[in-house]
């Protein structure tokens, strides 16, 4: 997959678990010597690091030489409470008694992946990825809030900076979650690039652990032929993911 | 399609993920500026060089862009921001002076929607597409047209529902036969509404491309907004009648219809006396005791 500039690529997951695209990616910006700058709210930094290596990145030493500046959201939201802070927390919000917005967390972002002129190496296009944005909403955002903090991620990154993003949202399908939802389909729209991986509609198989889903929008020009959608199935390996077309699993051939 | 455009008010372009509605939304911005009139864009959702990005020259001298993608909330509080916010910069289409016919496009009227009150906007909106109306004004009325850009999935019934009522038209994106195809429902004052269906590409240059579509439909739909649905998917019996059963449904006769053989069955012999059918038993009691009376005497 080439790594165009100024795209948001929506990964989203239902009935699975969609991290396998996050370590992808991680390691894929990383790989391609990306300033990342890595919103991690679900995992800790070792689990993040465990994969990487696996995947062929050490997270340690991008984040020495400052290639990755990673926000570990569960050692940081302890940190909002315990610990004075002089400026706006990114995760401010979990002192607030009614959830405002997330501008703290973009301005940290921002912070993040601006280009600096003091000698060091130059990295290549920057990247900005979330893991995972539903859990904002559990912890008491507001839907339009995420999406106002999207929005002025893409202005920053996607349109000023000309990177690109990558951020996972979770298909609550069933559980009629109306926010979560919304969150989902506002992002859909704004996206360049939706990769879903669904779980199969029959249940758990030990050689197919779901199929992924591929949905191009917003086309810079618009062509009356072209392939819009397209599906594989996978299989989760340990340093891997082996794609096929759907029933074409070697294990059934 | 093309007569969305001869009509002024608001235009509904009701667009899902699966069928993104913006390139439609810059072919009729395109072919509202090649015929000569003045578009006010208000955009959020993307940049203005994103969103002038295949236009040519003659279109893009022709747009009046406001800008409420760099910084719609007032974060960066360098002073780019569009003063008074989303509300602030509708205002300020709302007051433009310029003369002749104008199109007013928002991409979009969800984002809008999401961070303003249904009923403001609404408004707005009704204020916007009735500035063709110009009372003690001697001058030609002006066509005001507004094209709208809704993310149907954003919304619930009720915020949907008000814009609908406000709509002159509303055009609904899909795909019919695996072509991208746009359904029509207009309602116009004092005119019966009007459905149709027409199938459509937009080719590089945002020119639309009007294909041949299928037949008109022979029932306008009630709803256009939601879907016909079929009571017979997902039964696990039949509903459905073959010819010969039906034949044996006609022919049946019910136990509660009387016919000619039916009455004559119900006579009953009391020795050799008929009484006749009647329609409550107390009558046919008191028929029997002034029989009997009449044969003791």
């Amino acid at each position: 997959m080439s790594a165009e500039a100024g795209k948001l690529t929506l990964l989203c997951d239902v009935k699975t678990d969609g991290s396998f695209l996050v370590h992808h990616f991680l390691s894929f910006y990383l790989k391609a010597n990306c300033k990342v700058c890595f919103v991690a709210l679900i995992q800790s930094f070792s689990h993040y690091n465990i994969v990487g290596q696996k995947l062929g990145v050490n997270l340690t030493m991008a984040r020495e030489r400052g290639q990755l500046v990673f926000l570990e959201g569960l050692k940081s939201s302890v940190d909002v409470f315990f610990q004075a802070q002089k400026e706006p927390h990114p995760l401010q919000f979990l002192r607030e008694a009614n959830a405002g917005n997330l501008q703290p967390l973009y301005e940290f972002v921002r912070e993040a992946l601006k280009p600096v002129n003091n000698g060091e190496a130059a990295w290549r296009c920057p990247v900005l990825l979330v893991d995972d944005l539903s859990v904002l909403l559990s912890l008491g955002m507001g839907v339009v809030a995420v999406l106002d903090f999207i929005h002025y991620c893409r202005v920053a990154v996607c349109w000023e900076l000309k990177g690109n993003m990558v951020v996972l949202v979770h298909d609550s399908d069933d559980a009629e979650d109306e926010e979560n939802d919304i969150l989902l389909n506002g992002l859909s729209h704004q996206s360049h690039l939706i990769l879903r991986a669904e779980g199969l509609a029959t249940g758990f198989c030990r050689d197919v652990h779901g199929q992924l889903r591929i949905l191009w929008r917003r086309p810079s020009q618009p062509t009356a032929q072209r392939d819009r959608s397209l599906t594989y199935q996978y299989k989760i390996q340990d340093k891997s993911v082996s794609f096929f077309a759907k029933g074409m699993s070697p294990a059934v051939l | 399609m093309l007569d969305l455009l001869a009509v002024g008010g608001l235009v509904l372009l009701r667009d899902s993920v699966e069928w993104e509605g913006r390139s439609l939304l810059k072919a009729l911005i395109k072919k509202s500026a090649l015929c000569g009139e003045q578009v006010h864009i208000l955009s959020c959702e993307v940049s203005e060089e994103e969103f002038r990005e295949g236009f040519d020259s003659d279109v893009n001298n022709r747009l009046v862009y406001y800008d409420l993608f760099r910084d719609p909330l007032n974060w960066s509080k360098t002073g780019e921001a569009f003063p008074g916010g989303p509300l602030g910069a509708l205002r300020a289409i709302c007051k433009r002076t310029d003369s002749g016919p104008v199109t007013i496009a928002l991409d979009s009227l969800s984002w809008l929607l999401l961070h303003l009150p249904c009923t403001m906007l609404c408004q707005t909106l009704h204020a916007l597409s009735r500035q063709d109306v110009c009372p003690g004004d001697s001058s030609p009325v002006r066509q005001v047209r507004v094209l709208g850009l809704l993310h149907e999935e954003l919304h619930g019934p009720g915020p949907m529902a008000a814009l609908s009522s406000l709509a002159q038209t509303e055009v609904t994106l899909s795909c019919t036969m695996g072509q991208a195809s746009a359904h029509i429902h207009c309602q116009r004052p004092r005119q019966r509404p009007t459905h149709q269906t027409q199938l459509f590409s937009i080719l590089p240059d945002f020119s639309l491309d009007l294909q041949e579509g299928p037949p008109p439909e022979s029932q306008p739909h009630l709803d256009p907004h939601t879907p016909p649905v079929d009571p017979m998917a997902h039964l696990t019996f039949n509903l459905r009648l073959s010819n010969k059963e039906r034949e044996a449904k006609d022919s049946l006769t019910l136990p509660f219809q009387f016919s000619s053989e039916k009455n004559s069955r119900l006579y009953c012999t009391l020795g050799q006396v008929r009484l006749p059918v009647t329609s409550s038993m107390s009558q046919m009691l008191m028929m029997t005791w002034t029989k009997k009376t009449q044969m003791t005497t």
